[in-house]
């Protein structure tokens, strides 16, 4: 089966659309003081890393920033034809007490953001939790959960993907939709 | 990355070196899972694991426990001692009860070397060879050698000496199959009485002289005189084989090299090994221990998916 890619959100667009995101964050929690960021292995990570590093340069402040693996909360363990191999977690400061942003690149069925919380919730316990995702996808969530920001809302088809890409790895910032 | 290449965890044989490398990058993370204040991840929550050991155990049989419990997995315990075992009942027939019960993967020890061979023929759940009488001990050979990577960065180019009794010793087997096949040189050290007859047709170095062997390597694995499976005397006495072959402050100064010392134990303190090197900075004894609970989990990861 022939895949057909599709461009929806261009370099220089992603590019505002992170000036942006960090905007709302900073609207919302100031100086970071009691505020971390954490990105959701693997491909969260990657935009976590970004918006951390726009807002330390905008802030001017110094940001916790961390990475969590959810691979051993996920519910499709066993289920899945494809083993689940962990990434490692990078959190080596206490969340207790602290307000964590959560950050992923594409919110689907809203099963990894759940895996994501167990798994953090098993690093303490955080004040408040928000989620910031690049991508919502619409009408495709199987679980309630909804992000408190978000980059781009987009309407998919069920055999589509949505990819967003890094120049770190693939080369340019944008995003994409495939389907297959 | 694949998923590992055998449905059993029985022999280091059945591995490849990618399902070793596997198992210890899943070993890290593990590590730091067993590390944090909360030291459990829900992975296998809907599995049952059965420990059946037919032998005695503290420290293999713990350490899958705690490895089951720190992924979620509900654990039952069989030994043999008070069980109907004494009362004639056969291997499987045994296990099959406990199966019948719904579990889903068995961590056995067995004094006979093939038992979990032939009860993975026989049943359907995923069995753990927890060690086989003086056949194979795979996880100990895993977290052995899992410990020098972690010392050494890299187990490949390396020289290990297994020194004791390596005739009655599954552990000695386990970790010559495992460190060959992650590009280790090993020498097996010993009394000749303790030494397999063919035991060079497995590409090892022999040595009778321990001296020697500390001369040759970066790693020392030393082994306990298994006196339980000894039926004949191998050696005059204890006395005279710690003369010969016991490890000391003493003779590792003369030696001179950096040596790491490791033992899977339990130690016979004094006979094989001295206390004060036991105890000190180069010994990896405990971390052996630590990275046991690491490597077995990852081994019950691995093969629950």
């Amino acid at each position: 089966m022939s895949q057909q890619r599709r461009l929806i959100v261009p370099q220089p667009q992603l590019r505002i659309i992170l000036e942006r995101l960090a905007a709302q964050l900073i609207e919302r929690h100031g100086d970071f003081n009691q505020t971390v960021i954490i990105g959701l292995q693997p491909r969260g990570s990657l935009l976590a890393a970004r918006l951390h590093a726009l807002l330390e340069v905008q802030t001017g402040n110094k940001i916790t920033f961390g990475k969590l693996d959810t691979t051993f909360y996920r519910d499709d363990f066993r289920r899945g034809k494809e083993l689940l191999i962990p990434n490692s977690n990078h959190i080596d400061f206490s969340i207790e007490g602290k307000e964590v942003v959560l950050v992923d690149d594409v919110l689907y069925t809203g099963r990894t953001v759940r895996a994501g919380l167990d798994a953090l919730l098993d690093f303490g316990r955080p004040a408040k939790v928000e989620l910031l995702v690049l991508v919502e996808r619409l009408y495709t969530q199987e679980i309630p959960i909804h992000p408190d920001y978000v980059g781009r809302k987009v309407n998919t088809l069920t055999n589509e993907k949505v990819v967003v890409g890094w120049k770190e790895i693939e080369g340019e910032d944008n995003i994409w939709i495939i389907s297959q | 990355m694949s998923a590992i290449s055998t449905k059993h965890l029985i022999s280091i044989k059945d591995l490849s070196s990618e399902d070793i490398e596997l198992i210890f990058s899943t070993a890290d993370n593990f590590k730091e899972v067993i590390n944090r204040p909360i030291k459990k991840v829900p992975s296998l929550r809907d599995i049952t694991v059965a420990n059946v050991f037919f032998e005695n155990s503290t420290r293999t049989r713990l350490s899958f426990e705690l490895a089951e419990k720190r992924l979620s997995a509900d654990v039952v315990n069989f030994s043999a001692s008070g069980s109907s075992v004494s009362k004639g009942e056969t291997l499987v027939d045994t296990v099959k009860n406990i199966l019948a019960m719904k579990v889903d993967m068995v961590v056995m020890r067995h004094s006979s070397a093939g038992a979990c061979e032939f009860l993975a023929r026989n049943i359907d759940a995923k069995v753990i060879n927890a060690g086989d009488g003086a056949h194979e001990h795979p996880t100990q050979a895993l977290l052995d050698a899992y410990s020098i990577r972690e010392k050494y960065g890299n187990v490949a180019g390396l020289k290990v000496a297994i020194i004791g009794d390596i005739l009655h010793s599954r552990v000695a087997l386990s970790n010559i199959f495992c460190l060959h096949k992650l590009g280790a040189e090993v020498m097996v050290c010993g009394p000749t009485t303790l030494m397999p007859k063919y035991i060079s047709s497995l590409g090892v170095k022999v040595s009778h002289n321990v001296r020697e062997a500390l001369e040759w390597c970066n790693v020392a694995n030393i082994l306990r005189i298994q006196l339980e499976r000894q039926q004949t005397r191998y050696f005059p006495s204890l006395r005279e084989y710690t003369l010969h072959f016991g490890v000391n402050k003493a003779l590792l100064e003369e030696v001179g090299r950096d040596i790491t010392i490791m033992h899977p134990g339990p130690i016979n303190r004094g006979v094989e090994l001295d206390s004060d090197v036991a105890d000190s900075g180069q010994s990896i004894i405990l971390n052996q221990v630590e990275n046991g609970v690491a490597v077995r989990m990852a081994a019950l990861y691995l093969l629950a998916n």
